[in-house]
């Protein structure tokens, strides 16, 4: 017998997740507008410079360790024959 | 404390466990009974010690090692082997003794018992796994105890004092002293024993592990080595080292292992930074640090402890039936990714706001790069791929009584600081005049941490699980040290099968072997004289001056 899916991963559920998260992030960059934003250098008053900061550091940070991964990563038991 | 974790294994089973976490209470007690700047000192050999000295920055690290004490031992009460939770208790004992220690002998005193208590720790796990991943542990940091030993040796005998303080770099000494300290936080280039031996503790163990080792390292660089430049630049490695590696990694455990060389990494930077914000920053991070990192282990020591499973691969969908585990865990993700309401938040921005204040924008632009990069290798990560992801078909429980309430117990603390960061605050080395709750900063923190969100599952795809480990240091020590030495045993053994089968039976018939025989023992035996031995030396001296000219 198959399970109904729990109602937090149901399709529908995760569709209109994405559209709450989207608002949200969509709110933050908004609000810029509202609250007193000044910043300590002048490249991080531009508008939505945290956003696309975040953004942007978090995808090159993934490709890195994408890159780096293609390298160094190994099989999971790669040290059980090695280890003295 | 340590003495009364030594008398534990006398107690009856029953009263051990309740008296096992009264101690650490008894110790927090006595802690805050104690005013300010009392001290008391003896006469050892030739040098006066200070074993107990009280000051805020060793009481505010004494205070969270205590409560931290206390709740892991409940969380593992029942659970863990009674040897883990005795040598806990003397790790944990030690730690605290590292940060009343007034001299630097006192200090290397508690440190290696620190060493040897948290070796124990991870042994009293009793798989192969672990007893030689606390073998390699033992080896590294008693490698950085000779280090330190070495640097103190030097300073003593350069300054005749024993006294803890600062400590400028100016000498090799001190910096013996660093590179030894350094290693116990899990710096470059011997980073790699965090992930290496932490996972392989009991559920219980791994939480101990967490939070004593690297945050002594962290308070003693807080004491003799605040200011100093190149610390800037190891923290700032330490934690993009931490974001790369726990991006990679499959264990779940080893995740939150590289997250710890991450987030001591922002205390590491914000001592070198050095202003009384930065140290005030560092100092608040490794407070609420200790107790996110330990309630994010105690979530993950849950699901292990139920499931048996380690692995991302392995797991997923378990907020289906452990509803308490998944919202602990979120909450500590929320915390170690510094979200506005949590302990993370009211912590690590003191450090990237020192860094503003002192117009180091490169500093800054990493540091922030690095908040959402937390937020994306722990923050999400690890509760997206051990309680959400695809549904691996495990059921289990919510884990023991003792291990909720210890669980609950800190989630409700990382919730608490951040929304009523005051008594933390109030206990900080510096006054305090910050107010972490500005529109501005809620608002560009929300910005960063939800658009990195955004990247995460974005790119999902990149982010799948495989069944891997990742190379690191450890390697060299590993595989290439043991491989070098197997390489030199087989050359040493062919070079004696040669000398065995070729030269031998040539040296013996050899003509040459024969003349030179009989004019040693014609020579040099019954009718030795002095005219030989002025050839001989003759020779000797002749081959001396000709080495000599020649080099």
């Amino acid at each position: 017998m198959k399970r109904t899916p729990h109602w937090l991963v149901r399709r529908s559920t995760i569709r209109l997740l994405w559209i709450a998260f989207a608002t949200v992030l969509a709110a933050t960059v908004a609000a810029e507008t509202i609250g007193d934003l000044h910043g300590h250098f002048g490249v991080d008053a531009s508008p939505g410079f945290s956003a696309w900061f975040g953004f942007g550091a978090c995808v090159a940070m993934i490709l890195l360790a994408k890159l780096l991964g293609l390298i160094l990563k190994r099989p999971d038991g790669y040290y059980d024959n090695r280890d003295p | 404390m340590i003495a009364g974790a030594l008398l534990a294994p006398l107690l009856p089973g029953r009263a051990r466990g309740p008296w096992l976490i009264a101690l650490p209470l008894v110790a927090l007690a006595v802690i805050w009974a104690v005013p300010l700047d009392a001290m008391s000192s003896i006469e050892f050999l030739d040098y006066t010690l200070t074993p107990w000295q009280m000051n805020s920055i060793g009481r505010l690290f004494a205070t969270v090692f205590a409560i931290m004490a206390a709740a892991g031992t409940l969380y593992g009460l029942h659970q863990a082997r009674p040897i883990e939770l005795v040598a806990a208790q003397i790790y944990a004992g030690s730690a605290i003794g590292v940060c009343f220690s007034g001299d630097l002998i006192t200090l290397f005193a508690y440190w290696e018992i620190m060493a040897l208590a948290s070796t124990v720790v991870i042994w009293s796990n009793g798989s192969e796994r672990a007893y030689r991943a606390s073998l390699r542990y033992v080896v590294m940091h008693l490698f950085g105890g000779v280090l330190l030993m070495a640097g103190i040796a030097g300073h003593v005998t350069s300054t005749g004092s024993v006294a803890f303080g600062p400590l400028a770099l100016d000498r090799a000494a001190h910096w013996l002293i660093l590179a030894g300290v350094l290693l116990n936080a899990g710096a470059p280039p011997l980073s790699a024993w965090i992930p290496d031996a932490y996972p392989e503790a009991s559920p219980s163990g791994s939480v101990f592990l967490s939070a004593f080792t690297t945050k002594t390292a962290v308070f003693v660089l807080w004491v003799a080595f605040a200011g100093a430049p190149i610390l800037v630049w190891v923290g700032l490695y330490m934690i993009f080292y931490g974001i790369i590696y726990a991006l990679l990694e499959n264990d779940m455990r080893r995740i939150l292992a590289y997250s710890i060389v991450n987030q001591v990494g922002f205390m590491v930077a914000g001592i070198g930074i050095g202003t009384e914000m930065a140290l005030n920053g560092a100092a608040a991070h490794a407070f609420a640090h200790i107790i996110y990192k330990a309630l994010l282990l105690m979530s993950a020591g849950a699901v292990l402890y139920m499931t048996g499973k380690r692995k991302c691969t392995d797991l997923g969908g378990l907020f289906q039936s452990m509803p308490l585990t998944t919202v602990c865990g979120i909450v500590g993700a929320l915390a170690i990714s510094a979200f506005p309401l949590t302990s993370g938040f009211v912590s690590k921005s003191m450090i990237s706001q020192a860094a503003a204040d002192e117009t180091l924008l490169w500093v800054w632009l990493l540091l922030a790069a690095a908040s959402a990069g937390v937020f994306l290798h722990a923050g999400i990560k690890f509760p997206w791929f051990v309680f959400f992801q695809k549904d691996s078909g495990l059921r289990p429980p919510d884990p023991p009584r003792n291990m909720r309430v210890a669980m609950v117990l800190f989630a409700v603390l990382c919730i608490a600081l951040g929304v009523y960061p005051a008594p933390l605050y109030a206990i900080l080395p510096f006054p305090v005049d910050y107010i972490p709750y500005t529109a501005a900063h809620v608002i560009t923190q929300l910005q960063l941490l939800l658009f990195a969100g955004l990247a995460f599952f974005a790119l999902l795809p990149l982010m799948r699980r495989t069944n891997t480990i990742t190379l690191d240091t450890d390697w060299l020590y590993r595989c290439l040290t043991p491989a070098a030495w197997h390489q030199l045993e087989r050359l040493w053994l062919a070079l004696r099968r040669i000398r065995d089968t070729r030269i031998q039976p040539w040296w013996q018939e050899s003509l040459l072997r024969q003349q030179l025989h009989a004019m040693l023992t014609s020579r040099f035996s019954a009718r030795a004289t002095i005219g030989n031995f002025v050839l001989l030396t003759t020779l000797v001296l002749l081959s001396y001056l000709v080495l000599y000219l020649l080099f």
